[in-house]
Parts: C-alpha cells; sequence; structure tokens
C-alpha cells in the first residue's frame, strides 16, 4: 500500500463567521500529482494555507506523514499565489530564488555558495538563468512564476503545494512547468496543485480532489472526473466535453 | 554666519557640533528603518507612532515633573509602543483596514496628548514652559548625552539590522511563505516595528511630532529611485537621511530664525525630488526620453518597413516615391524621412523619396526579427 503524504482530518477553517472550509477530510497519498479543483471561494487556497500552517484552523489536524507538520517543515515546499507579494521589491530573480534555502539555514545564518549554486541550478531547470540578475519587476508574468517554482524548488521537498501556478501564464511557461510538476511525480514528490482549467485536469493530473467548503471527492482522474462530481461542485449541471 | 563659516566652525564649536552629529545620526536611522517601513507599504505608520507619542511625554513629565529628555522620550517609547500596538491589534482583530486605524490611533493619541500639553501649561508651575517644543521640535536643545543615545541606539539598530538581515528581507517580500519555512513572522514582525517606534521617538527631540514622519519616509523614497538592490537602498537612505540632517542643521543655523527640525524635512524633500526627476532607471526625466526615443525608433522603423513593402512590389528596389504616397502615417513622414536618409537608408531625388539598397537590407533584417518575435 503506498503511504499517505498528507492526511487532514476534521478541518474546518472560517474567516469571522462564515466557515470556508468544513469537516474536510482528506488523505492525499505519496507520489500523486493532484488538483484541487472547485468553484471561486470554495476555499482551495485557505485549504492549502490551512495545511501549511499559514491560517489557523478553528478545528481539525494535519499531519504529514504522519507527524505534525511543525516536525517535517524540511519536507514540504509552498509556491503561492503570484500575486500575493510585490514585485516591485528591490531584489534580483536569484535572490527571490535563493529564498528557498532560509529555511534550512535557520536563523542568522546568510546563504553562502553552496546555497547559490543550488538557487542557480534551480533557474536553469525553470529555464530562468538568463534572468538571473534581473529585478523582478521586470519580469514577465510567466518568469515570475517560474521564478516562485525554482524557489520552491530549492527547497528539495517531498511534497510541493502550489496555489494556482498556471494563473496568468502563457501557453509556453504553462508546459514548462507541467513538465516540472511531472518530473517531480516521477522521483517519486507529491504535487498538489490548486487549479483553475478542468480541460486540462486529465491531461495534467493522475489524482484530484473536487472541493466547495465541504470535500465533494478525491481520488483518481479517471475513476472521478465526472459530470456527476463536477455538477456537485460547480452547482451547476456541468457537462464536459472532455476527450479522456 | 553663512554655510562656509558654519562648515568651518562645525569642528570646533561644540554646540554646533553636537547639534550636527546628532541630526546626521539620527537621518542615517529613520533614513535605514524607513526603508523598511516604505517597503512595507506602512509609510504612515511613522506619523501614527509620532503622534501617539506625544501623551506619553506629557504623562511622564507629570509624574517626574522632571523635563530631562531622556525621561520624556521614554513616556514617547513607552506610549508610542501602545500606540503601536493598538494599530495592530485593531487591523488584525476588527474588519477596519489598516488606514482607518492608523487615523484612529494618531487623531486619539495626538488629542489626548494635546490635552495634557494645555493642562500641564495652566499648572502654576515655573518648569511646565517647553513641553511643546516636541511638537515641531528643537534640534538646539540637543546635548552630548541625547547624541551619545542615538549613537548607541543607531548601533544596535545596525547590529541587529545585519544579524536579521535574510529574516527582514523574506518578511518584508513574502510573510506566508517565511512562515512556511518555519520563521516566527511575528517576532521578526514585533522587532522591526519596535525599532521603528524607537527611532521616531529618539527623532522627537530634534524634529518634533508632527514632521517626524518624512525622516522615516522621504530618504528611504528618494533611495528606492536609484537602485533596485535592498541593500543599497537601505544604505543610501541611511546616507540621504545623514546629509539632509547635516545640510538642515547648516541652512538653519546660518540663517536666523530658521527652525531645524522644518529645514531638515525640507532638505530630504529636496532629496526626494532630484531623485524622483533624475534617477536613471525609475527618474521621470529618463523615462520621457526613453519614451521619445523609443517612439521616434517605431516611427522610422514603421517608414522603412512601409517603403520596403513598397519595394518588393517593384523591380527596382530604389523605384521613388511622393511624399504623397508615402505619407499614411499620423504627419511624422517627412521627418522621419529626413531620419532615413541622415542613415543612407533613403535618399531624396527631387520630391521623390527611393529607398536604397542598405535601407532595403536594414528593413528585410527588421522584418524577420519581428517575425521571429511573433513566434
Amino acid at each position: 500500500m503506498t503511504k499517505i503524504a498528507v492526511q487532514v482530518d476534521d478541518l474546518t477553517v472560517a474567516y469571522n463567521y462564515k466557515p470556508v472550509l468544513w469537516d474536510i477530510d482528506l488523505e492525499i497519498p505519496e507520489g500523486v500529482l493532484m488538483a484541487i479543483v472547485g468553484p471561486n471561494g470554495a476555499g482551495k487556497s485557505t485549504l492549502i494555507k490551512s495545511i501549511l500552517g499559514i491560517l489557523k484552523p478553528i478545528a481539525g489536524s494535519v499531519t504529514i506523514y504522519g507527524k505534525s507538520y511543525d516536525k517535517q517543515r524540511s519536507l514540504v515546499a509552498y509556491v503561492p499565489q503570484k500575486g500575493s507579494v510585490d514585485w516591485d521589491f528591490p531584489t534580483t530573480a536569484l535572490d527571490v530564488v535563493t529564498m528557498g534555502t532560509y529555511g534550512s539555514l535557520g536563523w542568522i545564518k546568510r546563504p553562502r555558495q553552496k546555497q547559490k549554486k543550488v538557487a542557480l541550478e534551480a533557474l536553469e531547470k525553470v529555464g530562468m538563468l538568463a534572468f538571473k540578475s534581473r529585478q523582478i519587476s521586470q519580469l514577465s508574468g510567466g518568469q515570475q512564476q517560474r521564478i516562485f517554482l525554482a524557489r520552491a524548488l530549492v527547497q528539495d521537498a517531498s511534497i510541493y503545494f502550489m496555489d494556482e501556478p498556471f494563473q496568468g501564464v502563457d501557453a509556453t511557461t504553462e508546459i514548462a512547468i507541467i513538465n516540472i510538476l511531472k518530473e517531480l511525480r516521477k522521483a517519486g514528490k507529491t504535487v498538489i496543485v490548486v487549479h483553475h482549467d478542468l480541460q486540462t485536469v486529465p491531461e495534467y493530473f493522475d489524482w484530484v480532489t473536487f472541493l466547495n467548503v465541504k470535500k465533494i471527492a478525491t481520488g483518481p482522474v479517471k475513476d472521478i472526473f465526472n459530470d456527476d462530481n463536477l455538477t456537485k461542485t460547480y452547482g451547476i449541471n456541468y457537462k464536459v466535453s472532455i476527450q479522456k | 554666519m553663512d554655510i562656509q563659516e558654519y562648515f568651518s566652525l562645525v569642528f570646533s564649536d561644540y554646540t554646533l557640533r553636537t547639534i550636527t552629529l546628532g541630526t546626521a545620526i539620527l537621518g542615517a536611522v529613520t533614513g535605514m528603518l524607513g526603508s523598511f517601513a516604505v517597503l512595507r507599504k506602512q509609510s504612515l505608520l511613522g506619523d501614527a507612532i509620532s503622534h501617539a507619542a506625544l501623551p506619553g511625554i506629557a504623562i511622564a513629565f507629570l509624574i517626574t515633573g522632571s523635563k530631562d529628555s531622556n525621561t520624556l522620550l521614554l513616556g514617547a517609547l513607552v506610549s508610542g509602543l501602545i500606540g503601536t500596538f493598538w494599530i495592530r491589534g485593531i487591523i488584525t482583530k476588527t474588519h477596519l483596514k489598516s488606514d482607518t486605524a492608523l487615523g484612529l490611533i494618531l487623531s486619539l493619541f495626538f488629542g489626548f496628548g494635546m490635552l495634557l500639553l494645555t493642562f500641564i501649561q495652566k499648572q502654576p508651575n515655573a518648569n511646565q514652559a517647553g513641553l511643546d517644543k516636541y511638537l515641531f521640535g528643537q534640534a538646539a536643545t540637543l546635548v552630548e548625552s541625547d547624541v551619545w543615545m542615538m549613537a548607541i541606539v543607531t548601533g544596535i539598530c545596525l547590529f541587529v539590522l545585519l544579524l536579521f538581515w535574510k529574516e527582514f528581507k523574506i518578511l518584508l517580500f513574502d510573510k506566508d511563505y517565511a512562515k512556511t519555512l518555519g520563521f516566527n513572522t511575528k517576532a521578526i514582525d514585533i522587532l522591526i516595528t519596535s525599532f521603528i517606534v524607537l527611532a521616531i521617538v529618539l527623532g522627537l527631540q530634534t524634529v518634533g511630532v508632527v514632521l517626524m514622519s518624512a525622516m522615516l519616509l522621504a530618504p528611504a523614497a528618494a533611495a528606492r529611485q536609484w537602485t533596485n538592490s535592498l541593500g543599497t537602498m537601505v544604505f543610501l537612505a541611511a546616507i540621504f537621511g545623514a546629509f539632509s540632517g547635516v545640510f538642515g542643521t547648516a541652512i538653519s543655523a546660518s540663517q536666523n530664525n530658521l527652525s531645524t527640525g522644518p529645514v531638515i524635512v525640507l532638505v530630504a524633500s529636496f532629496f526626494v525630488l532630484i531623485s524622483f526627476i533624475f534617477s536613471p532607471s525609475r527618474g521621470l526625466l529618463f523615462k520621457k526620453i526613453r519614451f521619445i526615443k523609443n517612439r521616434r525608433d517605431l516611427e522610422l522603423h514603421k517608414t522603412l518597413a512601409f517603403m520596403y513593402h513598397i519595394a518588393e512590389t517593384h523591380d527596382n528596389i530604389s523605384h521613388p516615391h511622393e511624399i504623397k504616397i508615402l505619407n499614411n502615417f499620423h504627419g511624422f513622414t517627412r521627418a522621419t524621412l529626413n531620419k532615413l536618409v541622415g542613415k543612407n537608408y533613403v535618399t531624396l531625388q527631387g520630391t521623390t523619396w527611393c529607398l536604397t539598397k542598405e535601407g532595403f537590407e536594414s528593413a528585410a533584417n527588421l522584418y524577420n526579427q519581428l517575425n521571429r518575435n511573433d513566434e
């Protein structure tokens, strides 16, 4: 039996009084490339942020390989939404990617040659080496997304959480990113992606979670990615004309 | 005393030296910390903190009856910190936005502070005069111990900044991400905010409650224009701040009746103005120049491309054309044609214009480049 990489039990999260996530139970097996899909406001980002401890849930617990997240930080990497930071911040692409090493460095210690080398390798992997000294505001949206991906790659984690990595990127970047994600899966990593484009789910992912405040369904794409679950999640009579 | 005299006196005259050193150090430390406030989009926090410090000064006086600046500034520190953490509290615990929280605390504390000041002034106590100097600051009251105090705080601040540089940077850029890496973002946040409060309180005696936030923002805003590196920005902000202090003091000392604080702030604002206009990458001037240059280049390319297109339909690439035919653009054809003549891409023969071989090749190149970019 495959190991469970991420286990979520009875997770409930609310902003103010309105629950955003209600009683979520979720098991994510090791080595899957999973999409989290659902309408706007379904709590997709919230789910990721709660698993990562950025948001504090009202109830419930999360374990990473059977232990609490605090103890397993080094196994987890995060790619936030591109829009969550100020890209006019005075720094370079290489510097942002180097931030991926900060966690393993811990407090006070500065990144050195070794960390810089790792960051450069990650930049090369996402095809951004030529832009290493570029001020980040002078990068296109797709390039910025690649920088974020490279920063997570630097962490060399076992589990990757990505919040809409395909948002606002062109086709070239989308293909580049999905190829890297597939490579990660091939290397036995678990990749969890908040995703919006339903058309590409069967092509990109092998596992899917339907979410709309409550968990609707989770499992292999080939078994559960169907009109029935889509309708339950999106509330309208959804017909996918997707070639499987 | 004129400026020259000031600079010859600054090394020998005790008072002048003390004040100059004090304002320079103050400018440096507020510039440094101001960079962080600006990058966190908390520019107005400085204003709120400095105003929130006022009741602390009054209360410290009421309790101790002393006008010793260290005592009063300790009071200012306490009430500044209380104000800051109330602001944080309001933002996190209620639905109010940060500008509302800042405005609320600013006016509440400042109002209370003014109330206390008027109350103190009505007291039959000869000692009470002079507290209101904290409103607009009075650099002339700086003594050596004040400068020492500033130097020590600046030293500590610099040390902490260098020690936690990486942590500060990642907090400023991406707080959530920093959290997932295991950094205690709340602690870093409190640390940096506390230093900002400390720097502001230090400046109250010199620049005063009302103008203090400018000391925080102006050097940082100016520095941001010149660099794309956080380290350089902090360094430049410190330099700009220090120079504002020195020049401000020099100007106010060389003219009668010019209060030092406001002059320092004006000098700092002058730095901002210069930076906004003349910075090479972000400045308005160079932006405009680049814009005009780019547009001219494009006009040239368009005209050249148009001639190239016509040339392709003729046997002879140098087939002459009347300007009427070429003038399919909006009034820039003659000027651009003349420029193209200057580049030997086009020749003028009487009233007709001909593409040269050189021009044809250049246009063909351009055309291929454009097509490549489309792919």
